[in-house]
C-alpha cells in the first residue's frame, strides 16, 4: 500500500476525533476523542517513518504515547475531584474561570 | 493480500473512533476505543513498527483504558444534556470536522514529497524491531527519554494531589 492511504486515514481519524470533542458534552468522552486525535498523528508519524526508511519517526510515536498517558492521568484525576465535590459534570457548565 | 490487511485494519480503526463519538453510554465508548486502538496497532504492524504496535496493546489498549474502565464505572452514567450552548452546534461540528478533513488531505497530498505516492524504500532487516528502537533511545534520543520519565512522574504526583481527599472534606465525611 502506498504512504499516502495512510496519511489520508489518520487525516479522517483526526477529523473524527475533532468533530467528538465538538458534539460531545461530558468530560470523560472529550478525554476519549482527544486519545483519538493523538492516535491519528501517531500513525502519520509512523507512516512517515516506513516513508523515510528511518525509525525517528517511531521514536516521536513513542513519546507522544508518554505525552498521551500523563494527560490520561492528570485528566481522570480532574473528573474524579470534580464528581467528588459533586460538580456537575457537563462542559458547558464548567465556566466560572471564563473571564 | 497487504490491500486486505489495510483495509480490514482501517474499517476496524474508522469504526472504533465513529462508534466513540457516537455511542451515548461512556462504558461503550471505552471499549469502541480499545478496538479502534487494536485495528491501529495492526496498522503500525503493516508499516513495520513492530515495537511500536506491541506497546500500542499492551500500553493502551491495556494499562490505559483500565483506567478509563474504572473512571466510568466510578462515575456511573452521565447524562448528556439535549440542549445546545451554541444554536446548531450539532450540525456545524461535523460540517467543521469534513471541513478539517478536506484541508488535512489537500496538505498531506499536496506536497512536494517523492515518497509519499510509492511503498518507501527498502528497509533494512530489524527496522523498528526492540534493540534498534532500545539503541535509538540510549543513543540518539537519550534526553527525550529522561524528560519522558520525569513527565510521568510529574503527571503521577499529579493525579494524587488532584484526586486525593482534601483534609476539611476527610473530616467532614468520615
Amino acid at each position: 500500500m502506498a504512504i499516502e492511504w495512510y496519511l489520508v486515514l489518520s487525516a479522517l481519524l483526526f477529523a473524527v476525533g475533532a468533530g467528538g470533542v465538538l458534539i460531545r458534552r461530558s468530560p470523560l468522552v472529550i478525554l476519549l476523542c482527544l486519545e483519538l486525535m493523538l492516535n491519528a498523528g501517531n500513525l502519520a508519524l509512523i507512516a512517515f517513518s516506513r516513508a523515510n526508511g528511518d525509525a525517528d519517526g517511531q521514536i516521536f510515536a513513542l513519546v507522544v504515547m508518554v505525552v498521551a498517558a500523563c494527560e490520561v492521568v492528570v485528566g481522570l484525576g480532574l473528573i474524579v475531584a470534580m464528581f467528588r465535590r459533586r460538580l456537575s459534570l457537563n462542559v458547558d457548565e464548567m465556566r466560572s474561570l471564563r473571564g | 493480500m497487504e490491500e486486505v490487511a489495510f483495509f480490514a485494519g482501517a474499517i476496524g480503526a474508522l469504526g472504533g473512533a465513529i462508534a466513540v463519538i457516537l455511542l451515548r453510554n461512556p462504558f461503550y465508548s471505552v471499549l469502541a476505543l480499545v478496538v479502534h486502538l487494536v485495528a491501529l496497532a495492526g496498522l503500525f504492524l503493516l508499516l513495520h513498527a513492530e515495537f511500536v504496535a506491541a506497546a500500542q496493546v499492551v500500553v493502551y489498549a491495556g494499562a490505559v483504558m483500565v483506567l478509563y474502565v474504572f473512571v466510568a464505572a466510578y462515575i456511573g452514567g452521565i447524562e448528556e444534556p439535549l440542549w445546545e450552548p451554541i444554536p446548531g452546534q450539532r450540525l456545524l461540528a461535523p460540517l467543521l470536522a469534513g471541513a478539517l478533513f478536506v484541508e488535512l488531505s489537500i496538505a498531506v497530498l499536496g506536497t512536494a514529497l517523492t515518497t509519499i505516492d510509492s511503498e518507501g524504500p527498502t528497509i533494512p532487516l530489524g527496522f523498528g524491531s526492540p534493540s534498534e528502537i532500545g539503541t535509538l533511545f540510549l543513543e540518539r534520543f537519550l534526553i527525550a527519554f529522561e524528560v519522558a520519565s520525569l513527565l510521568l512522574l510529574v503527571a503521577a504526583i499529579g493525579a494524587i494531589v488532584l484526586a486525593g481527599k482534601r483534609k476539611q472534606e476527610a473530616e467532614a465525611q468520615p
